[in-house]
């Protein structure tokens, strides 16, 4: 491969060059998610465009390179959406271009639906990639139900490039849900958990659960405008004895505060260092209480986002916990250190999907 | 299966006593009186006796088994219920089954944060059981629930009538306790969400206990709906009601399950279980959960795009008795086959919009072999299970039935689909991978077990064309 950068518009130029690469190779979808240490020259995945879309099985595939906003577009003309609402970190990370598909799944990246719909991995049923090799491997296909042979795609979900290049992603869909309200109750986000736990364990299918400064604790249902205003209803009765409680009915409206919290909002142009949590809920009580700083949370309390003093030594703070930490900004490692044994099958794996270490050396492992 | 190694075979005794020695007493079964009982799984025309069995009680035993067992070079058959369709827990002469069914503790139940941590040979049934007196059930729901165990449904990741809504055990699993073929014990995930590396549970789940042996799994939970409620729907023609699944899906509802019946098999059961239900060509029961009144208003709906399709009838259940006789003709679906005649139940899944053309071709392919085919699956999420019936006391039936099935599984990757949906591939479906996989696809599924499993110890011949692993397992 030349030197400086590449955009590759289809997957035999992918193919050709990773198998032509003489060195470590960055890639790169839309460059908005600049998390852990890349060396080497940088690959551009512009592989654009819907392959096949079916509104009635529910089913997209479509070229890694996409942008977010054209799959967004596309599925919202059927009325239909991404079950796993994926953020934008571009404005919070201060990256100006534009989010692709192939990056949202490298990384994984999950909003507040996760919590009734999965993360993105889990709707993801089909990938194309290029193995480090050069190779072009397929896995799972565009049907939602498929356990023929191993469950590749996820682990290509989440290993933000380092076993293979995608090129082409197969998705899951679910239809869009014509009314949505949130139920909001004035918490200050250390003693969210229990309320979000509480609606959370209702029969009511909320789907998001978070903290946002300002509204508080916010819980959400979507569907039908009689089934919304029921389950709002019933909400609010299981939020009351928490705190004081507040609907809100109107769509756009509701709809602005998860966006809020799926694309970080509220951390956007301030100073610090970007931390990401997963625990479980109920510990997050007390890890907030030990980080201090500014807080998000979603999935009920079990993701935390958290803006910290530069420096601060987070991933030690919240060693005693269970789950694991990210640093999106701020001094690495970006990726939780894995315990050994984990560790060995990790660094085992590359070995083989990409035996010369030439794809995003040194980003996760 | 491969020729078993004459070595191990001679060495029987020796490894039997290295079990004796690292298990309590009860744990080691040799005696081929007792071991018949493993001889295969609910593929039933494949048998064969395993070298021993193993039965631990905890995870310790299970890694110290697996020890003795690669130290000596021993293969190992994981089993958890053996209720795989696919020949999963098939045993090979010179393999050793790592029974769990001793395994069936629940041993963790959070509701605050939503998951229930149990012992891996815990049957699924028993895991809603545990929880649902305080309101709570675990999701994925394969209709051999009574029976089969939570490690079976993570090694072949299992489905159910309500995955459309709810997923299937990938989408439901937290973590797992896994046993390598080492013998080492690792924690994978556990009451978080998503893995803080590479997503090693979600290649776990799905990997037909090649990569380890699950003896745990913590789960996820959910809270009951306040109620469910199904209407059955007659049409007179498969592609129609074909149609109005697609349409129900598009308008926005998404019903917890829609099942699908086409008339060889509203007649067998008919005859069978008397569920009243109507004669025609097609049927579709349909259910929805939530409040009374959220039930009513997306059934009104379901009942406004079924209308569009001019159905023969549209019955709603009044009261439990009348959901219950929606059912009850679907629940014996099997059982209704089984008493006609011998059958084979496929699970490939096909795109939905390909239903009219694959019930066809089905129909064409069945008149081709001069063996019956019954059509009853979950339609939503397009996982067929066609149903081949044949007389196995008949010479010839079994192996003409299994082609008519390799041709219809054929069909199913050609329209877009996949071999199988729920079952897993195991023996019956492993030489059809080529059909659905190139050679270099097969490469990167069988690097991961290269990475779990070095020495291909673990149910080496299955899943994979025994050509292509032949080199892997030293055949």
């Amino acid at each position: 491969m030349k030197a400086g950068k590449m955009k590759v518009q289809t997957e035999a130029q992918l193919a050709e060059a990773i198998r032509d690469a003489q060195g470590p190779v960055q890639v790169q979808g839309g460059g908005t998610r600049p998390v852990g240490d890349a060396v080497g020259h940088m690959l551009e995945v512009g592989i654009s465009g819907v392959t096949l879309y079916e509104p009635a099985a529910l089913t997209l595939v479509v070229g890694a390179g996409t942008t977010l906003t054209e799959v967004e577009t596309v599925l919202a003309a059927e009325g239909q959406r991404l079950p796993f609402e994926p953020g934008r970190w571009g404005a919070v990370l201060g990256r100006d271009g534009e989010s692709t598909i192939g990056g949202v799944v490298a990384a994984n990246v999950s909003g507040p639906r996760r919590v009734q719909a999965g993360a993105c991995r889990d709707s993801l049923i089909g990938v194309r990639f290029v193995d480090g090799t050069g190779a072009v491997v397929k896995n799972g296909g565009r049907v939602m139900k498929n356990v023929t042979g191993y469950d590749l795609a996820k682990l290509m979900a989440g290993s933000w490039g380092t076993l293979g290049v995608m090129s082409e992603l197969s998705f899951k869909l679910l239809p869009g849900a014509p009314a949505q309200a949130t139920v909001c109750v004035d918490l200050p986000a250390g003693a969210a958990q229990v309320a979000l736990a509480a609606a959370l364990g209702s029969p009511f299918d909320v789907s998001g659960a978070g903290w946002l400064p300002g509204p508080g604790a916010i819980v959400r249902v979507e569907g039908l405008a009689d089934s919304v205003a029921y389950r709002a209803g019933r909400l609010r009765d299981v939020l009351t004895p928490y705190g004081a409680v507040t609907v809100e009915t109107d769509f756009e409206a509701s709809a602005a505060l998860w966006a809020e919290l799926r694309d970080l909002t509220p951390f956007v142009g301030k100073p610090g260092d970007l931390w990401r949590f997963s625990v479980a809920p109920s510990q997050a009580p007390e890890l907030l209480a030990r980080l201090g700083g500014e807080v998000l949370l979603d999935w009920g309390g079990g993701l935390i986002w958290a803006l910290l003093p530069e420096g601060t030594r987070a991933r030690a703070i919240a060693a005693p916990y269970k789950g694991h930490a990210t640093c999106l900004r701020g001094p690495g490692p970006a990726f939780e250190p894995q315990p050994a044994p984990l560790a060995a099958l990790e660094a085992g794996l590359r070995k083989r999907f990409d035996p010369r270490g030439i794809l995003n050396p040194g980003r996760m492992g | 299966m491969p020729t078993p190694s004459a070595q191990i075979l001679a060495r029987k005794p020796e490894i039997v006593a290295k079990l004796r020695a690292a298990l309590p007493s009860d744990a080691v079964i040799d005696d081929p009186a007792e071991t018949r009982a493993y001889e295969c799984d609910a593929l039933s025309a494949y048998r064969c006796q395993p070298l021993a069995v193993v039965l631990p009680r905890t995870t310790a035993e299970v890694a110290a088994a697996l020890k003795v067992l690669h130290a000596e070079g021993v293969k190992v058959v994981p089993r958890g219920a053996g209720t795989s369709l696919a020949g999963g827990s098939m045993p090979t002469e010179d393999a050793v089954i790592l029974g769990l069914a001793r395994m069936n503790r629940v041993l963790e139940v959070d509701y605050q944060n939503r998951f229930i941590r149990v012992e891996a040979g815990r049957t699924n049934l028993s895991v809603t059981g545990a929880i649902e007196g305080d309101g709570w059930f675990y999701a994925p729901d394969p209709s051999s629930q009574l029976a089969c165990a939570i490690s079976g449904n993570v090694a072949m990741n299992s489905g159910g009538a309500h995955c459309l809504k709810y997923g299937v055990t990938t989408n439901n699993l937290l973590g797992v306790t896994l046993v390598t073929m080492a013998g080492d014990v690792l924690e994978i995930g556990g009451p978080y969400l998503d893995a803080g590396g590479l997503d090693l549970l979600g290649v776990i789940c799905g990997s037909e206990g090649q990569l380890g042996v699950v003896t745990e799994a913590t789960l996820k939970i959910l809270p009951k709906p306040e109620g469910a409620r199904p209407v059955l729907i007659g049409f007179d023609a498969n592609e129609v009601a074909g149609e109005c699944v697609a349409d129900i899906i598009r308008a926005g509802v998404l019903p917890v399950a829609i099942e699908f019946m086409d008339r060889p098999c509203i007649r067998a059961t008919e005859d069978f279980a008397h569920a009243g239900y109507p004669d025609c060509e097609a049927l579709l029961i349909v259910e929805v959960e939530g409040s009374p009144a959220e039930i009513d208003e997306q059934l009104g709906l379901i009942r406004q795009i079924a209308a569009r399709h001019d159905p023969v009838e549209f019955r709603e259940a009044k009261d439990a008795a009348e959901a219950g006789r929606i059912w009850l003709g679907r629940k014996s679906a099997f059982g209704a086959m089984g008493q006609i005649n011998d059958y084979m139940c496929l699970d490939g899944t096909i795109p939905v919009s390909s239903l009219p053309e694959v019930l066809r071709r089905i129909g064409d392919l069945s008149r081709d072999f001069g063996l019956d085919v019954a059509n009853v699956f979950h339609a939503g999420d397009g996982n067929m299970h066609p149903l081949i019936l044949y007389n196995a006391n008949t010479p010839g039936d079994l192996e003409r039935c299994e082609a008519l099935g390799a041709e219809i599984l054929k069909l199913c990757v050609e329209v877009g689909g996949c071999l199988t949906g729920e079952h897993g591939v195991g023996i019956e479906k492993r030489d059809l991978m080529s059909v659905q996989f190139e050679a270099q696809d097969l490469e990167a599924q069988m690097r991961v077990k290269d990475v779990f499993d070095p020495h291909w110890l673990l149910n080496p011949a299955k899943v994979f064309p025994l050509a292509a692993s032949a080199e892997r397992r030293g055949a």
